[in-house]
């Protein structure tokens, strides 16, 4: 049934080529918005949680906003409106981008600033299930403030969470999809474009969704892998409503939390 | 750069109120689908009925695996084909995206919301159980007047937070050219070219109701926390 795939396309080359091509603008999009999001996400999470009131209303009201605006609007935010507020050279020079980056980028920064306040949230709630015992002793020590967060509260607070931060990675290569809207011919795009082109919509939709099945397939074994590897024997998976649960279980509740 | 002209969403704002109610609805009619489905999904799984649990594990299995947006086109092509098969002429009827919409984020819901009440069945005491063997209760009447209003109860906050994410997510419909929320602001946009104004409306639009909705439910959740069952 995928015989179509590798026939010739009107640009001479296979449909294949196409998708591949797809793939890879998701990939990038879903593996460099992962890390942006991630550091700006461990940030705001860790201000949540300190004592300067102003810092802690800032990394909320942050939150607040990435998370309760749909990805969609935000990215039309970043698209269209962005380029029109800023000062009229500044402005211009953004829509002069040429495609495919002049999509790209606000994709990029979009999906970034979104996930990153998801993960600020997961963060957050890492550093609250750790026992005030750790900070207690770290100041025990001697250790300041910024010492404690750096080496005692962070590095424990991110072992917690990789569980659930596992759903934000799955959500992140998900939201790529909505870049098809600012114009980005990421995968959903092209499988789109195939079947426009072919009229053979069941194997372009298909070839998608076995490729995006596949990503969710890894990306779900390598958090494993990590988790494996980093999880602190002995604790118990943060948010847990359920008691003991199977790993997929673990991180359906901590993701739906709201914001507090 | 023009200057910003927000009167303009005055005279927007019926057209834009009827794409919030249009939004509004695929939201209820999507969650109440999604719920009873979902609900019914969460028990073949509790019960592990053979053959029909593997194919529900499965498919949503599936729908956690791929963006919505795949989801959106597949069922647009796909319902018109099973419906005609199912009318039995075998030519695909077409319903329109409307109706796809509906179906499409309730079947997809659906999955969300059986994995949250699966989690919740698990997590009732097993003292429940035996208490309604006790009283002689039929499974039919356990289930549906000892565990499920537990259930439904304990993961009500989940539930709402899900439903507003789905709330968020109708947003997408902008694929199929519907009007919602958005789809009414960017055709407006389109026709009056002040999408600076429109977009930035209905992100707020957006950002007051969701915000709104999740105080609603930490204050809920707070609440719970109090008359919660002890377990």
């Amino acid at each position: 049934m995928f015989e179509v795939l590798f026939e010739q396309t009107a640009d001479g080359q296979r449909y294949i080529d196409w998708l591949l091509s797809g793939l890879g603008w998701t990939l990038a999009l879903a593996f460099f918005g992962w890390w942006i999001a991630f550091a700006i996400g461990v940030v705001v999470g860790i201000g949540r949680t300190v004592q300067n009131r102003l810092v802690a209303a800032l990394a909320r009201l942050y939150v607040e906003i990435f998370r309760n605006i749909p990805v969609l609007v935000q990215m039309f935010l970043w698209y269209f409106v962005l380029p029109e507020i800023l000062p009229g050279s500044l402005g211009n020079a953004i829509k002069q981008i040429p495609p495919p980056w002049g999509s790209f980028v606000p994709a990029l920064l979009c999906l970034s600033l979104y996930t990153a306040a998801r993960i600020a949230e997961q963060v957050r709630a890492g550093i609250e299930a750790l026992p005030k015992g750790q900070a207690e002793a770290a100041n025990a020590l001697g250790l300041g403030g910024y010492l404690t967060y750096r080496y005692v509260i962070v590095p424990q607070a991110l072992r917690l969470i990789v569980p659930s931060l596992t759903s934000e990675v799955m959500g992140i290569y998900k939201n790529t999809s909505v870049a098809l809207t600012i114009g980005l011919m990421e995968l959903t795009a092209q499988a789109r474009q195939i079947s426009e082109a072919t009229f053979q919509t069941f194997t372009a939709f298909g070839a998608a969704t076995l490729i995006y099945l596949a990503l969710a397939l890894i990306a779900y074994q390598s958090m494993m892998l990590i988790d494996k590897a980093l999880h602190i024997p002995g604790s118990a998976p943060v948010k847990d409503i359920a008691g003991p649960e199977q790993p997929d279980d673990v991180q359906l509740p901590a993701t739906m939390e709201v914001v507090k | 750069m023009n200057s910003l002209d927000f009167s303009i969403i005055l005279q927007a704002w019926p057209y834009l109120w009827s794409g919030l109610l249009f939004s509004l609805a695929l939201t209820a009619a999507a969650s109440l689908i999604g719920l009873i489905l979902g609900t019914c999904f969460a028990l073949v799984q509790h019960f592990e009925i053979p053959v029909v649990s593997q194919i529900v594990r499965g498919y949503i299995a599936l729908m956690r695996s791929i963006p919505l947006i795949l989801v959106l086109f597949w069922f647009f092509f796909l319902v018109p084909i099973v419906l005609g098969h199912l009318s039995g002429n075998g030519r695909p009827i077409p319903i329109g995206a409307t109706y796809t919409a509906f179906i499409t984020f309730g079947l997809f819901e659906a999955a969300y919301y059986s994995e949250i009440i699966r989690v919740g069945l698990r997590a009732v005491n097993k003292g429940q159980f035996e208490a309604c063997q006790a009283l002689a209760l039929s499974t039919f009447d356990t289930y549906r007047s000892v565990i499920l209003p537990q259930v439904i109860r304990a993961a009500s906050p989940i539930i709402l937070s899900q439903t507003i994410i789905l709330f968020q997510d109708t947003s997408l419909v902008y694929v199929l050219s519907l009007t919602d929320l958005l789809g009414a602001a960017s055709k407006l946009a389109q026709l009056n070219g002040r999408l600076v104004e429109m977009y930035l409306a209905v992100a707020l639009v957006y950002l007051v109701i969701s915000s709104a909705a999740s105080q609603c439910v930490a204050s809920l959740r707070k609440r719970y926390a109090f008359t919660g069952a002890h377990r």
